[in-house]
């Protein structure tokens, strides 16, 4: 079965950036081969998710704020079906990383997204998710969250626009109508991308919880 | 000022004094605890507010200087200490005089490692217990390898240490639990809806009811005052955005006044109305975002989507003059970046017109609600003399019945000109700390009425050196920030770099204080305490 070209309703193809990374993916798709019966589970699939994205509640700092601009009445981003935003990781299938990450936040970050269920995507928020930004000298920020965790998009500013915070989200829904559900996840793929630049994190990527004997020493 | 020395000094000949610019009285170590004693208890000086602690490393000795200030003449007179031991520095806690210094303390130690003898909880404040080095002291070694980000978990210990005195003069550690063996510990946070970004509340409780909180905070600790010391003073400002983002412009003012003060430079009247329209601005959009997400941890998320319309009419109004929405970096020192746009005067009377209908409509929607008010009255109750030991500012502390505005008390740029009144409540309660931010918004767009019809013509920006210098001295400027108030502590030591740059933020003690607060409360109770207390966790952290 033909994988079709990504398109958007409310906007023409040519108008969206980074066209070639989605085109790789088709590529990719095509490549491989799909029989019409699963390929088209897939595509319902693949159309009920890109448009139902829910975002875990998780912001530090400004950023966070433009976030909740975002849900308010004048984005008003119920209109892509992304309005759900959950508080616990486990009913959430995005996250958007909006604030500095410092150091003491990385364990808790890292086990937020181990929490979050497959599939599940991260945007780098804001210039401080991404770099560090303005605070990339201090002694206790993590340089980008991208040695952390796997990112899908970056949305770049300080803090971003609620209408590029729109932008980001949409672009990720585009990333989430070329995924493969049947047969593979091509996501899966991507992890081990990324282990393979961090191969230090793969013995940590299931983590072990401590014991209660280990939590409460001293 | 002389009547003080005269009667410090015949209580402590060995103190000394200085008077340039701010009082400041210098004491042996030993001295410390008696004279703070003596000058917070005596009738007439009543320094019974701690504003804050600046930890010092003078590279040759580490030391203190504590600020106070006086509820009742508003005099503000600074204490220094300090000792030359580098390996193991100690002084005397301050921590049974006031409330908060027990955090101040934590915080210095956690900065310089100077250990309080008889601070109850000697732990670490913003880092975590593990961390390698004082990142303040001048001879930090900020090598990654030594403190590597990692995602494993950080160690936890249900111990802290206290260090006493004994008779004999020869001091001990001991150490103590944080939590009784038999209680039942909650943890609720760092990733939770309800308190605002990432702090986190251990919480003892007893059935529903709760025991004890112990506060951690961090998860957002960026080091911006280490940072500030390797800038120059105009690159320094757009920190201050990014501390409590919803009192940008509050801040900015605070630190370009300070700075102003310390070169001697006077922003033009055009440059320190708008400064004052744009505070008041902010103020408003401030408080709107609190009305709307405190009662969205309510339950009431309604509320949210009506308060914001006010907020998005600000912020374009702000976008069109500043240019951004949120980090807008606008004042500048000695005066603001641009001029107003052509617009603005009409863009403020139409958000004038608006905003006694919008307030008419929240209170009818909210603040009568039954359950609102089952939720709120009586609810985390500050009475007047815990908030002023535990540095409660702002609307909050108002609430309690405290005057502490600062631009009544210590009147900056033109707000001794401006007819506003201080928004004052007795009760203490949650629904007092909700409706003081309500009457506030009336309040600054009152301020925003007087002047909108009389913006002076003329510059924006007074003349300023290429490569600003100060010299050398140290200077504290107080400013009101959205949610209380803000202070700049700069020592110079005569370069373009500040030697030491403290930034005081009200919303540390707003989380301190939950602890006392939420006492004997129901664990529902929580989230209604805390966020009344309006804190923003970056601004605590820094």
């Amino acid at each position: 079965m033909e994988v079709k070209k990504i398109t958007t309703k409310s906007m023409p193809y040519e108008d969206w950036k980074d066209n070639e990374y989605i085109e790789h993916l088709v590529e990719e798709l095509r490549a491989s081969g799909t029989n019409v019966l699963v390929g088209s589970l897939d595509k319902l699939i693949n159309w009920g998710r890109s448009n139902s994205l829910w975002p875990l509640t998780f912001a530090t700092s400004c950023c966070g704020i433009e976030f909740v601009s975002l849900g308010a009445a004048r984005f008003d981003m119920a209109r892509f079906g992304w309005e759900v935003a959950r508080s616990s990781p486990r009913q959430a299938d995005f996250m958007m990383v909006a604030g500095t990450i410092v150091n003491r936040m990385v364990p808790v970050f890292r086990r937020l997204y181990d929490q979050l269920a497959e599939p599940k995507y991260v945007i780098a928020c804001g210039s401080c998710a991404i770099s560090g930004g303005p605070f990339r000298k201090s002694y206790h920020v993590a340089k980008g969250i991208e040695d952390i965790v796997p990112v899908d998009v970056f949305c770049p500013g300080c803090p971003p626009r609620p209408e590029a915070m729109i932008y980001s989200i949409m672009q990720l829904s585009r990333k989430v109508k070329v995924e493969k559900f049947f047969g593979g996840v091509n996501r899966q793929e991507k992890r081990q991308d990324f282990f393979r630049e961090h191969p230090e994190q793969e013995a940590l990527y299931n983590p072990v919880l401590p014991d209660d004997a280990d939590r409460t020493n001293k | 000022m002389s009547n003080l020395q005269e009667k410090i000094a015949k209580l402590f000949p060995e103190a000394s004094f200085e008077d340039a610019g701010e009082f400041r009285i210098t004491v042996p170590d030993a001295r410390l605890h008696d004279l703070v004693k003596t000058l917070r208890d005596d009738s007439e000086l009543r320094f019974d507010y701690l504003v804050t602690i600046v930890g010092m490393d003078w590279k040759t000795s580490l030391g203190c200087i504590y600020y106070l200030m006086s509820t009742r003449s508003k005099q503000v007179i600074a204490v220094k200490v300090s000792t030359d031991d580098r390996d193991k520095p100690m002084l005397h806690s301050i921590a049974d005089l006031y409330h908060i210094a027990q955090f101040y303390e934590r915080e210095v130690y956690d900065f310089y490692g100077i250990i309080f003898i008889g601070n109850p909880d000697m732990r670490r404040l913003f880092l975590n217990i593990d961390w390698k080095g004082y990142p303040l002291r001048k001879d930090y070694d900020d090598n990654p390898s030594l403190n590597p980000v990692s995602i494993e978990n950080e160690r936890q210990s249900d111990f802290t240490d206290q260090w006493v005195e004994t008779a004999s003069g020869e001091v001990r550690k001991n150490e103590r639990r944080i939590f009784a063996p038999e209680d039942f510990v909650v943890n609720i946070g760092p990733q939770h809806p309800a308190t605002h970004g990432v702090l986190r509340f251990r919480t003892a409780i007893d059935g529903e009811t709760i025991k004890r909180i112990d506060v951690y905070m961090g998860y957002i600790h960026r080091g911006i005052e280490k940072l500030c010391e390797d800038l120059n003073y105009p690159q320094t400002l757009h920190f201050m955005d990014r501390m409590d983002y919803f009192s940008a412009h509050n801040y900015h003012h605070g630190l370009c006044l300070c700075i102003e003060k310390a070169a001697g430079i006077e922003a033009p009247r055009r440059a320190q109305v708008i400064r004052v329209l744009m505070d008041e601005l902010s103020r408003i959009a401030s408080h709107c975002l609190f009305l709307g997400t405190f009662c969205m941890d309510l339950g009431a998320t309604t509320m949210l989507f009506y308060t914001l319309r006010v907020r998005e009419q600000i912020l374009d109004i702000m976008e069109r003059t500043c240019g951004a929405r949120m980090t807008f970096n606008y004042d500048t020192i000695g005066g603001v970046m641009q001029d107003l746009d052509e617009n603005f005067v009409a863009d403020v009377k139409a958000l004038l017109d608006v905003i006694p209908a919008n307030i008419k409509e929240y209170n009818k929607l909210f603040t009568g609600n039954v359950i609102t008010r089952n939720r709120m009255e009586g609810v985390g109750v500050l009475t007047n003399e815990d908030a002023v030991s535990y540095a409660i500012t702002g609307p909050s502390g108002r609430a309690s019945g405290w005057a502490c505005d600062v631009r009544k008390t210590h009147p900056y740029a033109i707000y001794n000109e401006l007819e506003f009144d201080e928004v004052i409540r007795h009760e203490g309660d949650s629904m007092a700390r909700f409706k003081n931010r309500i009457d506030e918004i009336t309040q600054s767009a009152r301020i925003i009425a007087q002047l909108i019809d009389n913006i002076p013509e003329g510059e924006i920006q007074a003349k300023v050196p290429k490569v600003l210098k100060l010299p050398v001295g140290h200077w504290f400027q107080l400013v009101e920030g959205c949610r209380g108030l803000f202070g700049v502590y700069i020592e110079s030591d005569g370069s373009t770099k500040p030697y030491r740059m403290k930034l005081v933020t009200p919303s540390m003690p707003a989380a301190c204080v939950v602890d006392h607060i939420t006492r004997g409360q129901k664990i529902a109770d929580l989230i209604t305490i805390g966020g009344s207390m309006d804190y923003i966790v970056p601004d605590m952290d820094r």
